[in-house]
């Protein structure tokens, strides 16, 4: 049960913080989505996303910054493998459930459903 | 209108209006922030249900519950988006509806739709990630520098 709190309460104030950049600092939903995702990327290589995880459940890794900490996390781990070439081969490990799921589902999507006006 | 009505009140009250004015409280970008703040904390929430269910349900275990669930996240959103009804979700909830993993597949399934009039191919295949490309591109390339930077670290003997 306290999980589902903190799932609310993290989720809820990164997105508080999103739209604290669109309204504030003007910028648009494409960059703000970018920036979260680098803020991930530098989180998770500095080791500080993951405690985030274990502590918010879904309230961290449901925002889009867990993306850049998901792909820091594939390459370090294949990198830590197989040497230099993991980064490359393991950048998309995690997040292929993500990317291949939007890819899938989205082209579906433009099979059944006509665009509107 | 407002000028009228202001014109009936006293010099000190429309001195009062202005002092009032003045000082109030930005309410767009707070009501906003509040907005964001319960759609998107609802959103994760429902993602930690569904996380359960897959954990209690289906033997996943907390590592891997994440990957069923952003796909099933997925899913609603592609039809969400379909039926129109992301796009009014999204107009209330601003950043809240952005942010989660939702966002992106709205991004992705909303080109693909839209640009479905110029064929499969140049249309839909090329447009998908229109909008969700930067995502990517800029998620890939600093997991790279920030991968390339800890491998380095860790390579010299560690911090």
């Amino acid at each position: 049960m306290e999980k589902f709190f903190w799932a609310f309460i993290v989720g809820g104030l990164i997105c508080v913080v999103a739209q604290i950049m669109m309204d504030i600092f003007k910028l648009t939903p494409a960059h703000t989505t970018s920036t979260l995702v680098v803020v991930g990327a530098i989180l998770g290589g500095l080791g500080w996303y993951e405690p985030i995880i274990k502590f918010a459940g879904a309230g961290a890794s449901v925002p889009i910054s867990s993306f850049g900490n998901s792909l820091v996390k594939g390459a370090l781990e294949e990198a830590n493998k197989s040497g230099i070439i993991g980064i490359l081969t393991g950048i998309f490990h995690v997040t292929s459930a993500g990317i291949s799921a939007a890819i899938i589902f989205g082209f579906m999507g433009a099979l059944i459903f006509k665009p509107k006006g | 209108m407002s000028s009228k009505k202001n014109k009936k009140l006293t010099p000190t009250q429309q001195k009062y209006q202005a002092f009032a004015k003045a000082r109030e409280p930005k309410p767009s970008v707070l009501k906003n922030c509040f907005k964001a703040f319960l759609v998107g904390g609802l959103i994760c929430t429902f993602g930690q249900v569904l996380q359960m269910l897959y954990i209690k349900y289906f033997n996943f275990t907390e590592d891997t519950a994440g990957d069923p669930t952003v796909a099933t996240l997925i899913i609603i959103t592609v039809l969400l988006t379909g039926f129109g009804v992301y796009d009014h979700i999204a107009q209330w909830a601003g950043a809240g509806t952005i942010i989660p993993v939702t966002g992106f597949a709205n991004t992705v399934a909303s080109a693909s739709i839209e640009h479905r009039s110029e064929g499969f191919v140049l249309g839909v295949g090329s447009n998908m990630f229109k909008l969700a490309g930067s995502v990517i591109a800029y998620g890939v390339f600093s997991a790279f520098v920030v991968t390339l930077i800890k491998v380095t670290i860790q390579a010299l003997g560690g911090i």
